[in-house]
């Protein structure tokens, strides 16, 4: 664990990315960083560029310009299979679990573990290897799954999450972004998520986390940069600023603030 | 209050803790494959009941035979609905791969196995232009399958039509597939065989459940007797009738390789995933387009061996032969197993039972001097009944899914 006071290590970066989609710039030389050990949170109204730039650093799209660094190297993600092979691994908002397969199979989807020996053995699924990761991931988040054998679609939307950010502790990821991971919860199952973050953090992990919830921000974030047009154009301190002082950040005016209190 | 609890019998006990976890199964819409056999109960109840010939190991040495084509094609048509597509060409392509086979082999003089070799790969070709169709064009697979269902029974009837009626075929490879049974001691061997696995099953598991409740381990003993138990009970029947049937053999196997793909790979878990949320499964990495092409081959594949035993039961090929209603009875057999048409659930051992039961329909209408249209309405009723169960399961399943919530 690394002490809050102490510099936390850059992890990935990201250089004066900038994408275009036809006549829309939705982005325009994007910096940002994510440390370790620490939550950025990225704020910006509809349209400002949030999911564009999450895309890009999750290997979806490519940019037009720019360049991706991690540890301080110039890294290429062609595809979401790159990122997660980096390290860096995104929860998406729906989750993108499959409700029919269970636990186990959820958290190794793509990336199972086959049966040592001979080559016929190793065409074969290892389920007793993989339960044993699956273990330890959730007792490092501390969270109860019913059963690994269980389906997805058995669990509470507490548990779903925390089968979906189990996958970053098993795959040992080092960056985890979370895509408005409250959008569509209630207080309490909030505030699972933000224990679950919180132990991410713990670990070591650098949190890029995108949200619209002022109570995410201020819960969680160690630092948060707000995009408006594809610009970024403010980077706060959550811990030395109000509520409003973010708000204002992100629609770009005092005025449009008042009129809309 | 404890004491009767305490001098219950170890026997009772057992049985109440395993119709418990059933109940509890059930209430969650997870019917495995209590459905399909419960109908295969029925059916085989009510005509034996109806006619005194059903049960003879003759009959059932004729059912395991009739059941050949349609176990086959509906092991591949299971694969296409675990990913939540359908495949309604199967009749079809199994009907132009008969006739390839026969072309080959009565009109060119190829030996044997390399026509039906090549009747096979013809069939995944076929199969892979369908995949390939649903994928680059994304077109729904229902009107991609029925376009394949309309040409490739054209073709057919164009390629049988220069002959009269039907092409016969001498091969005795080909002819000897549906007719050859297998010899007593290599019969034996395989029932000792399936007896040990399930004694090493017992042996291995045995560690996890000595612990859990009787329940866990009466359903321990009885996974592992299930196959040693069906074993010997099909080989004291039909060995005294002809012996077991080749093609009981061949049957066997293809189910119990799919059931290790499907069940027991990286492969089968992806094709699950697929058909439980495509999007999700893209998301992890998982090629969804080469999977579903692979599997619209593998289908079209099985459909044409499945006209290899066709043309192997009848020394023949014409213009009908993998028609009529034999692609509905093939999705109908995996309905009935449990498979769902929404995709993302079902097990290969379903759709052979399902394939059993429709079959054992057929066989028994036959017996009682039904006609082809009332063979056809049963038919239709009971497909009518698992569809029924299967949404019945599903709206629990959800709830269930929803309660927890």
């Amino acid at each position: 664990m690394i002490a809050a006071s102490e510099p936390a290590v850059q992890l990935l970066e990201t250089r004066k990315l900038s994408k275009r989609f036809g006549q829309v710039q939705a982005l325009s030389g994007v910096d940002l960083d994510v440390r370790a050990s620490s939550v950025q949170a990225l704020l910006g109204d509809n349209g400002a560029g949030k999911s564009t730039l999450v895309k890009i650093v999750s290997g979806v799209h490519r940019p037009d310009a720019g360049e991706i660094l991690l540890d301080g190297k110039r890294i290429e993600l062609p595809s979401p299979r790159h990122a997660s092979v980096a390290g860096i691994e995104t929860v998406y908002q729906d989750l993108a679990l499959c409700d029919n397969l269970d636990v186990a199979q959820n958290l190794f989807l793509g990336r199972e573990s086959r049966m040592r020996g001979n080559p016929v053995l190793r065409l074969l699924l290892d389920r007793k290897s993989m339960e044993v990761e699956a273990e330890r991931a959730f007792e490092i988040l501390g969270a109860r799954i019913p059963s690994l054998s269980s389906p997805v679609s058995a669990l509470s939307g507490g548990q779903r999450q925390a089968v979906a950010i189990a996958r970053a502790i098993v795959w040992r990821s080092r960056v985890v972004i979370f895509d408005e991971p409250t959008a569509a919860l209630g207080v309490e199952q909030t505030a699972s998520v933000h224990r679950l973050i919180e132990r991410l953090k713990d670990q070591g992990v650098g949190v890029l986390l995108i949200t619209h919830n002022m109570v995410d921000v201020f819960a969680l974030a160690d630092r948060a940069i707000i995009l408006r047009q594809g610009r970024r154009v403010a980077e706060l301190d959550p811990r030395k600023c109000t509520h409003d002082d973010v708000v204002r950040a992100i629609t770009g005016s005092a005025a449009k603030d008042a009129a809309l209190s | 209050m404890n004491n009767p609890k305490a001098s219950e019998s170890n026997a009772s006990k057992t049985w109440r803790s395993l119709t418990h976890k059933m109940a509890a199964q059930v209430n969650q819409g997870e019917l495995g494959f209590i459905p399909v056999v419960l109908a295969l109960l029925a059916v085989f109840i009510v005509f034996h009941l109806s006619s005194q010939y059903f049960l003879t190991p003759r009959n059932l040495s004729n059912l395991s035979l009739q059941v050949g084509v349609l176990g086959v094609m509906a092991l591949g048509v299971s694969l296409v609905l675990f990913i939540g597509e359908i495949d309604l060409s199967a009749g079809s392509v199994s009907g132009v791969c008969a006739v390839v086979l026969v072309l080959l082999s009565s009109s060119y003089g190829v030996p044997g196995l390399a026509a039906i070799g090549a009747a096979i790969v013809c069939g995944a070709a076929i199969g892979w232009t369908h995949g390939k169709l649903v994928t680059l064009v994304g077109a729904p697979s229902f009107i991609v399958t029925l376009t394949g269902l309309l040409v490739w029974q054209g073709v057919q009837r164009i390629l049988v039509g220069n002959q009269i009626g039907q092409i016969l075929i001498e091969d005795p490879i080909v002819t000897g597939i549906a007719a050859s049974f297998m010899p007593s001691w290599l019969s034996l061997l395989l029932v000792a065989a399936i007896t040990a696995a399930g004694l090493v099953f017992c042996v291995k598991h045995w560690k996890a459940v000595r612990n859990a409740g009787l329940g866990d381990r009466a359903g321990l003993l009885g996974r592992a007797a299930l196959f040693p138990a069906l074993a010997i009970l099909a080989y004291s029947v039909l060995s005294q009738h002809h012996g077991v049937p080749v093609l009981l053999l061949i049957l066997a196997i293809l189910a119990l390789v799919l059931t290790l793909v499907t069940e027991h790979t990286p492969f089968g878990v992806h094709i699950f995933a697929v058909g439980g949320n495509a999007e999700a499964s893209r998301r992890a990495g998982i090629n969804v387009a080469s999977l579903r092409v692979t599997l619209f081959a593998t289908c079209s594949a099985f459909a044409a061996l499945s006209g290899v035993i066709a043309v192997s039961r009848q020394f023949a090929v014409d213009g009908n032969t993998g028609g009529g209603n034999l692609v509905l009875d093939a999705i109908a057999a995996a309905v009935i197993g449990g498979t769902s048409l929404f995709g993302g659930r079902g097990r290969i051992l379903g759709s052979l039972l399902g394939a059993l039961v429709i079959g054992s329909v057929a066989n028994g209408l036959d017996l009682l001097g039904q006609s082809a249209n009332v063979k056809s309405i049963i038919t239709g009723l009971i497909l009518l009944a698992a569809v029924s169960v299967d949404m019945i399961a599903r709206r629990r399943r959800i709830r269930s899914g929803a309660a927890g919530a």
